[in-house]
């Protein structure tokens, strides 16, 4: 069961074909498109937006392709279930079923392999190995010199297959053993023409980047990959202009959730606060903007007149925005 | 007779202290004084990670070399010329890592030069910092035989290859590091004007 898709974004209805649980928590999903048509080429790196009907309540969640790049009759992502989250996740882990359909978006990259490097260094924590997934197999494929340093909670999810896979490219940490990837060794041992790529929980990610920082790494070879969730938070109020209506956004729910749950088509693509592409002038607002994403400068943030409804929010007496 | 705002001519800035593993400076002639003026500004432990390589070329005599060896424990490298100093800078990148940062300073020859050296070597852009200082000399590429003209001062000037005289212009390629120079009279050759000095 479809439920037609209130904006322009172009969609492909896709059938579950096939659910694997990865781990206790994590789980695999293949996609296959209903029309039989080839699927839209995709690089290492890329996601797409699940949509799915969940009751009353359309969710639109990213998600890494885990699938090899090249692959054009299914997409594969995996999914971690967060059981404090929105519910997205649980949704795809409890409701979502083989033989069900979903619409999924067309791929977008915001993390692609930069070939001009020499070297690539992965380093995942957790979850965050998605998005290396499908790059690995790319540079396995173009004969890149890469290495993988991931470091998890347990012996779980996808650590047998990568050891199979990548034997001595891959190194493996613990959590439960105590083990830390060797950060300060590691990136004061690469070689020149060396690019790093990090894809984690927020305070490993930080890390990361501040340790590279640190030992003179330029910015232009750190590339990363934050997806927010959107924060929650109290709800309110926010005219739309151009559309001369007020939407109401729930706790639970984001600025872009609500705008579209209007039935205002709104621009995006990775509804994580990342991408830029939902950025929305403010035209006036009395009360204090909560932002949340890493796209805008510090200085936009301060001067007030922009917002990105994904991962923002608002609090006060009225905002109005030009949408 | 230069057209402005050629988007590929360098633009220099004051050298920075950035953090790193291993810094490697490489200046020429006045090319010494952004390096001292360097030095007022790095954070302790800065020197003793610091290699530098200096040319004296027009500045010899003027006690340059005593007063850079004098920021380091390592021994400071004295070239006679730019092309002498080359191979020299690719041993030190030779078994360099991620985190070392280059400082570049000095005529545009030297900087061009040096730079394509750490390009080569797999250094990132955002790991080079630049500075021009002395003289406005320029590295002239003939566009008509390719030969490459050093210490261009006038403009125009004759191509030390082929003889043709060539416009220089500001159209600069980062890969030869060098400024463009195109035939001044080719539609009616003699006509061009007399040299003048352009570039001191």
């Amino acid at each position: 069961m479809i439920t037609k898709s209130a904006d322009k974004t172009p969609k492909i209805e896709v059938e579950v074909t096939h659910i694997q649980q990865v781990s206790d928590i994590i789980k695999r999903f293949t996609f296959t498109p209903v029309d039989g048509a080839p699927l839209p080429v995709f690089g290492g790196g890329a996601h797409i937006v699940v949509e799915m009907s969940d009751g009353d309540i359309i969710r639109r969640n990213p998600y890494s392709l885990v699938s090899k790049p090249g692959t054009t009759d299914n997409y594969q992502i995996s999914v971690r279930r967060d059981d404090v989250g929105r519910g997205g996740s649980l949704y795809m882990h409890n409701t979502l079923k083989v033989g069900d359909h979903l619409l999924v978006s067309h791929p977008v990259n915001l993390f692609h392999i930069d070939r001009r490097a020499r070297k690539h260094l992965l380093i995942a924590g957790g979850i965050g190995i998605t998005p290396f997934l499908a790059m690995m197999a790319e540079l396995e494929d173009e004969v890149a010199n890469f290495e993988l340093h991931l470091s998890a909670r347990t012996d779980g999810a996808f650590l047998d297959e990568l050891r199979g896979l990548y034997g001595s490219k891959g190194s493996f940490y613990r959590d439960d053993h105590n083990e830390v990837i060797p950060l300060n060794d590691l990136l004061t041992g690469q070689p020149l023409g060396t690019h790093l790529y990090v894809c984690g929980p927020n305070g490993m990610l930080e890390w990361v980047l501040r340790t590279a920082e640190d030992a003179g790494w330029p910015s232009q070879n750190v590339h990363y990959e934050r997806f927010l969730a959107p924060a929650t938070g109290l709800p309110y109020e926010v005219n739309l202009a151009t559309s001369g209506i007020t939407v109401r956004v729930g706790g639970h729910q984001s600025m872009l959730e609500a705008i579209e749950a209007a039935g205002v088509d709104a621009p995006y693509l990775c509804r994580g606060g990342a991408c830029g592409q939902c950025e929305t002038r403010v035209v006036s607002y009395d009360g204090e903007l909560l932002h949340n994403d890493h796209f805008l400068t510090e200085e936009e943030h301060a001067s007030g007149t922009k917002i990105m409804p994904c991962v923002s929010r608002f609090q006060g007496r009225e905002l109005v925005l030009e949408r | 007779m230069l057209v402005e705002g050629i988007k590929s001519r360098p633009i220099y800035h004051p050298l920075e202290p950035k953090p790193g593993s291993r810094h490697i400076l490489v200046a020429d002639a006045e090319g010494a004084e952004a390096i001292l003026e360097l030095a007022t500004k790095t954070p302790d432990g800065f020197w003793d990670k610091a290699r530098i390589l200096y040319i004296p070329r027009s500045a010899v005599g003027k006690g340059y070399e005593e007063r850079l060896q004098a920021l380091t424990p390592f021994p400071l490298y004295v070239g006679p010329t730019i092309a002498a100093a080359i191979p020299r800078l690719t041993k030190e990148l030779s078994d360099a890592q991620m985190g070392t940062q280059i400082y570049l300073a000095g005529t545009e020859g030297l900087v061009g030069q040096a730079m394509i050296v750490a390009l080569e070597a797999g250094v990132d852009q955002g790991s080079i910092q630049r500075d021009h200082r002395g003289s406005e000399a320029r590295r002239v590429q003939c566009v008509h035989c390719k030969g490459i003209t050093e210490e261009v001062t006038t403009q125009p000037v004759k191509c030390t290859h082929c003889g043709l005289m060539l416009l220089v212009r500001d159209h600069y390629s980062r890969r030869i590091g060098a400024f463009q120079g195109v035939c001044i009279d080719a539609e009616q050759p003699g006509t061009a004007p007399e040299p003048e000095e352009a570039f001191l």
